[in-house]
């Protein structure tokens, strides 16, 4: 469904992602991990085209979508939850959701599909004329999941959902990034929880400075004892 | 005296707020403060008296304004989704000082340009279309209003009907902005984009779209605040936009640079002081402009993120 091949990108002169591949097949869960600064978020940001690669090539569904612009890879079905939320602090919830379907124009389905998110995350519904800026950090988590399901995504990217939220509610997130997968989303996950991530995923891949060094599927990864000792802190 | 200065002071009050608005948005989507957008309102005048001058008086008066804005409006928006697309999106990816220092080269290459297709000179229409375009809403008025045929009274004040006109469509073009941004698919996401630029690019929001509305949609009010001046004063001059800009800005700044309701607060409140400073300070009309300045100085000491600005990030 989604490769990359050899993909390099530069900030200014230093390469961040060195020739890096890897791909996700359809129906799949799998998860990115590794060190802060490794490279994951920009790999994902490559991958929606915010960031450009220096070469290589990202196919998706047979397509190079390489050169896309944004829009364009959204329209593909590729939709990136990113990291840090990014909620639009002065629009509602409700204006939230609509911009994440922003691209489509089939009304009903627009409609199925919010009334599918808010059954997700039933909070949302209570806060739906709320600011954006003015929920939870967890429930703005919920509302970035959320808005992203309303662009109909075939492959969601969703970067650290987990990041700084209280037990209870990294529960609720991993609950809801199983049903988005049940219901036939692939899903590229990066996690800090790797232990959390490493036990819902098809597969796993280890990325440390900006190249793959490990992959194998998730339960093997959890075993691994190069995985255990950098990543699962035993 | 005092019912006087106030509806002077929501006059041109109404006009900073109209030219304070294009500051505002473009500022609120690429942080960009866009010293040209004074020149875009000087031609919007231009083109209103060039339109009529150029149709002489083919036209009843009712026929006639709907099209001096029309044409107005349409030009000037070209003006302004051209400049945005030659001189800013070039550098989109450059240092802010590029984009402002460019700012000000199309501000100056404009001035140079209407004055060497314009003449360096007034260019004035004759008296005799001020005066019927005032009669025209004159007697328009006169059914709500107690009047003498050329001036209009309310509460002791004696205004022409011009400026209610001012005040009346600068209303009416804000309610419709304000409509258009909290209704409207692509206001919506030009509020979005406003607050969160990446997130745009993420949810698929044609991004430079956007950026083009937002310009052909500033350039358009600053027309018609353009238009309305020429209108009232019958003449324009290829450095009006200097001065209009410069307080317009102060407005905008004053109100909070980036959210819209803080652009028109901002120049209803400046215009308004400005009248009430210069009527009431014995002396004081001599150097009004003055109070623009002063409150700008006031405000970037006090108060820089302005009335309704709050914290960073924080938009429209
Ligand atoms: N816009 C940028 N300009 C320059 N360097 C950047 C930029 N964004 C990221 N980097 C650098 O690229 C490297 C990879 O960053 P990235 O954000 O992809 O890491 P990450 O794996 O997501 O880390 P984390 O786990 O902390 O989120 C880091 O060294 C970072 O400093
Ligand atoms: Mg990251």
């Amino acid at each position: 469904m989604l490769k990359l091949e050899s993909v390099s990108v530069y900030y200014d002169k230093r390469e961040v992602l060195k020739s890096l591949s890897f791909q996700v097949r359809p129906g799949e869960i799998v998860t990115l991990i590794g060190a802060n600064g490794a490279g994951k978020t920009t790999t994902l940001m490559t991958i929606s085209g915010l960031v450009k690669l220096r070469s290589g090539k990202i196919i998706f569904d047979n397509k190079d979508i390489s050169n896309m612009s944004d829009y364009k890879i959204v329209q593909q079905g590729i939709v990136h939850v990113p990291e840090g939320r990014h909620i639009f602090p002065q629009l509602t919830v409700f204006e939230n959701l609509q911009m994440g379907a922003f691209l489509r124009k089939d009304k009903k389905q627009i409609k199925q599909d919010l009334d599918y998110a808010l059954s997700l995350f039933p909070i949302l519904a209570e806060r739906k004329s709320q600011q954006g800026g003015t929920l939870s950090g967890g429930e703005q988590q919920m509302l970035a999941i959320a808005r992203g399901l309303m662009a109909s995504p075939k492959l969601l990217l969703l970067d650290e959902p987990s990041l700084g939220l209280a037990p209870k509610v990294v529960d609720i997130i991993f609950d809801v990034i199983l049903k988005i997968h049940d219901e036939g989303t692939t899903i590229l996950l990066v996690e800090q929880n790797a232990q959390r991530a490493l036990s819902i995923a098809n597969y796993g891949y280890v990325i440390e400075v900006g190249k793959i060094i490990l992959t194998d599927s998730g339960t093997n990864l959890l075993q691994n004892p190069q995985v255990k000792e950098a990543y699962l802190g035993s | 005296m005092l019912a006087q200065q106030i509806i002077n002071g929501l006059t041109v009050g109404s006009v900073y707020a109209l030219i304070a608005l294009g500051y505002t948005m473009v500022y609120g989507i690429l942080q960009l403060i866009n010293f040209a957008h004074g020149e875009i309102y000087m031609l919007g005048a231009y083109l209103a008296i060039i339109f009529v001058v150029s149709l002489k008086f083919s036209l009843p008066i009712a026929g006639l304004l709907p099209l001096v804005f029309l044409f107005a409006m349409f030009f000037t928006g070209c003006y302004g989704f051209t400049i945005e697309k030659f001189a800013y999106k070039p550098l989109r990816n450059a240092p802010r000082l590029s984009a402002l220092i460019t700012a000000v080269g199309v501000s100056i290459f404009l001035q140079n340009y209407v004055m060497l297709t314009q003449g360096a000179k007034d260019k004035v229409f004759s008296h005799l279309i001020s005066e019927q375009i005032n009669a025209y809403f004159s007697n328009f008025f006169s059914k709500f209003i107690p009047s003498d045929g050329s001036r209009l009274y309310i509460c002791g004040a004696q205004i022409y009907s011009l400026q209610l006109v001012i005040i009346i469509t600068s209303i009416i073009l804000m309610v419709l902005l304000n409509l258009f941004v909290t209704h409207t698919k692509i206001g919506k996401a030009m509020r979005a984009t406003a607050q969160d630029l990446k997130m745009a690019h993420l949810v698929g929001i044609k991004v430079d779209t956007v950026i083009s509305t937002t310009f052909i949609i500033g350039s358009i009010l600053g027309a018609a605040a353009g238009v309305m001046v020429a209108m009232y004063y019958g003449r324009v001059w290829y450095y009006i936009g200097y001065l209009a800009g410069v307080k317009a800005f102060t407005a905008a700044v004053l109100g909070g640079i980036g959210n819209i309701y803080g652009a028109m607060f901002g120049g209803l409140i400046l215009g308004l002081t400005e009248s009430l400073a210069a009527g009431l300070i014995p002396g004081a009309s001599e150097w009004k402009d003055v109070f623009a300045f002063i409150i700008l100085i006031l405000i970037l000491i006090f108060r820089p993120q302005g009335i309704f600005g709050e914290r960073i990030g924080e938009k429209f």
